[in-house]
């Protein structure tokens, strides 16, 4: 292992570390726009351009606010449950891959931190971990609002997580390949997955609505029989983390469904651009077409914020299990038979 | 030391240690995040043997769908110290002669098993590989997959079953 490796490496991780963090915090900025403009209001216009410097204002005020811990015998968890939400949101970014290749120093740089084996497991196993963030916040916050919140948000999570991996599960066997580098590779041109599994991709949505525990499946946060959900108890930055981590993932599940149906990185015409323009320019520019891609995805995660109300858990329940799972595993069957017809 | 060796020295450390302070701790919930460390860190050994799958769906299984169940159970039994059953001195005494007996047979075991573990053969085939592990499987060793994969389904209907029929009993 070269240092040169290392160095390209260590690069490639903090950037992306920094562009996830941004893009959670102006996703704050745009989730207040986008629900303004949807309801016909300004919204924020005070700090900065148009309240562009809106997040960095958020962010001084919950440093600066006073700390307040319940009266807790397990402070240790207190702190570590906010940890693990922060953690797993950003672990997920290492398999993504950002572009195809840039061309710097006579060297070829692939914009991927790693590209393993099994990719998409690797995100499945992240996702699953991240239901202990909230559990042990919430159990440990020592109050009954937040261990019910905390039970809620997490057997949703657990529940949407099945339906999530069969839905995958069909995208597979088309593809033949757990890599996601592999997939984005096979969606070059306008070859994108989503023409061959729009039922997948639409489980796959729902699912990952449910999983970033946004609206309309936000039940873990209800002011009328939960207060704040699972973190309720807590207050400063590690709420703030709390909130983060939400907006993280978001960001996170829109790369996901971009690169997974959308094609990534591949736009039309990318392999022209590559033989006459520059591998540089084309890739950087397949770059800029994946966060368009993504930018899209988080808009639409606020767009149904605002126009669909909220389901009762034991409808999202009935929706989880009843429906999805058995759509997903009809999905899977009709896939295997389109396969065996086709190829 | 190579620094695989010390990595291999960290997470037996903390194996070892979450594993004793899931027996030792009296909080249930304590007890069940010290197992779910201690199934990281086995995770970070089969990392160590160089078999990613095995890692990832052993965190996705474990870590993830069972632990997180127990956590579930726990939480919502709200178990304390007061609702401690007293423990019979004739319970500890069979308690620890089994486990006395068990460790001699794990020791002899091992002792007899030691021989058999040869220097291990270079192997040129990648099983890292996921499509080398699949076509395995449902090649080689097809009959004891669907077998456990049978088993595993008539877990779930069972499990499923169990729980219908206290509703419709009252």
């Amino acid at each position: 292992m070269d240092s040169a490796f290392i160095i390209e490496k260590s690069v490639l991780i903090v950037v992306v570390f920094a562009i996830t963090m941004v893009m959670a915090m102006y996703s704050t900025w745009a989730e207040r726009k986008v629900a303004a403009f949807l309801q016909d209001r300004v919204g924020p216009n005070r700090a900065g351009w148009g309240g562009l410097l809106q997040p960095l204002a958020d962010g001084m005020k919950l440093f600066a606010k006073e700390e307040f811990e319940p009266d807790t015998k397990n402070r240790f968890l207190f702190f570590v449950g906010p940890a693990i939400a922060m953690s797993t949101a950003l672990m997920t970014s290492a398999v993504i891959p950002w572009g195809d290749k840039l061309h710097i120093f006579g060297r070829d740089v692939v914009l991927q931190a790693t590209d393993i084996d099994g990719s998409l497991l690797y995100i499945f196993a992240i996702v699953s971990i991240g239901v202990y963030g909230i559990m042990i916040g919430g159990w440990a916050s020592n109050n009954k609002f937040s261990l019910m919140g905390a039970v809620r948000a997490a057997s949703q999570m657990v529940s949407y997580e099945v339906a999530m991996g069969l839905s995958v599960i069909a995208l597979i066997m088309m593809t033949g390949t757990l890599s996601l580098k592999e997939i984005s590779i096979q969606q070059s041109g306008m070859n994108w997955n989503v023409f061959y599994q729009p039922v997948g991709f639409l489980i796959f949505l729902i699912c990952a609505f449910a999983e970033t525990n946004r609206t309309p499946f936000d039940l873990a946060e209800c002011e009328s029989e939960l207060i704040g959900g699972y973190h309720t108890e807590y207050s400063s930055m590690k709420m703030g983390f709390y909130l983060f981590a939400e907006y993280a993932n978001m960001f996170i599940s829109s790369t996901i469904l971009a690169v997974l149906y959308f094609g990534g990185y591949n736009y039309p015409g990318m392999q022209w651009m590559v033989d006459n323009v520059g591998v540089n320019t084309a890739n950087i520019l397949g770059i800029g077409v994946l966060f368009i891609k993504i930018c899209f995805f988080i808009f639409f995660y606020m767009w149904v914020r605002w126009t669909i109300p909220r389901f009762r858990y034991d409808q999202l329940m009935n929706l989880g299990w009843k429906i999805l799972i058995p759509l997903s595993i009809i999905n899977i069957v009709i896939t295997g038979i389109c396969i065996l017809a086709f190829k | 030391m190579s620094p695989i060796l010390i990595t291999f020295y960290f997470l037996s450390a903390i194996t070892l240690a979450s594993a004793f302070l899931t027996i030792y701790s009296k909080n249930p919930i304590h007890s069940a995040i010290y197992l779910v460390i201690c199934f990281f860190t086995i995770a970070g050994h089969y990392l160590l043997f160089n078999s990613q799958f095995l890692a990832i769906v052993h965190i996705i299984v474990y870590s993830g769908a069972i632990m997180v169940l127990f956590l579930f159970t726990i939480m919502l039994m709200n178990l304390n110290k007061e609702d401690e059953v007293h423990k019979p001195r004739i319970t500890r005494l069979g308690a620890i002669t089994i486990c006395i007996l068990m460790s001699v047979v794990l020791v002899t075991i091992f002792i007899n098993s030691n021989p058999i573990v040869g220097d291990e053969l270079p192997s040129t085939e990648d099983y890292q590989s996921i499509k080398k592990l699949g076509t395995l499987l449902l090649n080689e060793y097809m009959v004891p997959f669907e077998f456990a994969s049978i088993l595993l389904l008539v877990a779930m209907i069972g499990v499923v079953l169990l729980s219908k029929k206290e509703k419709t009993e009252k």
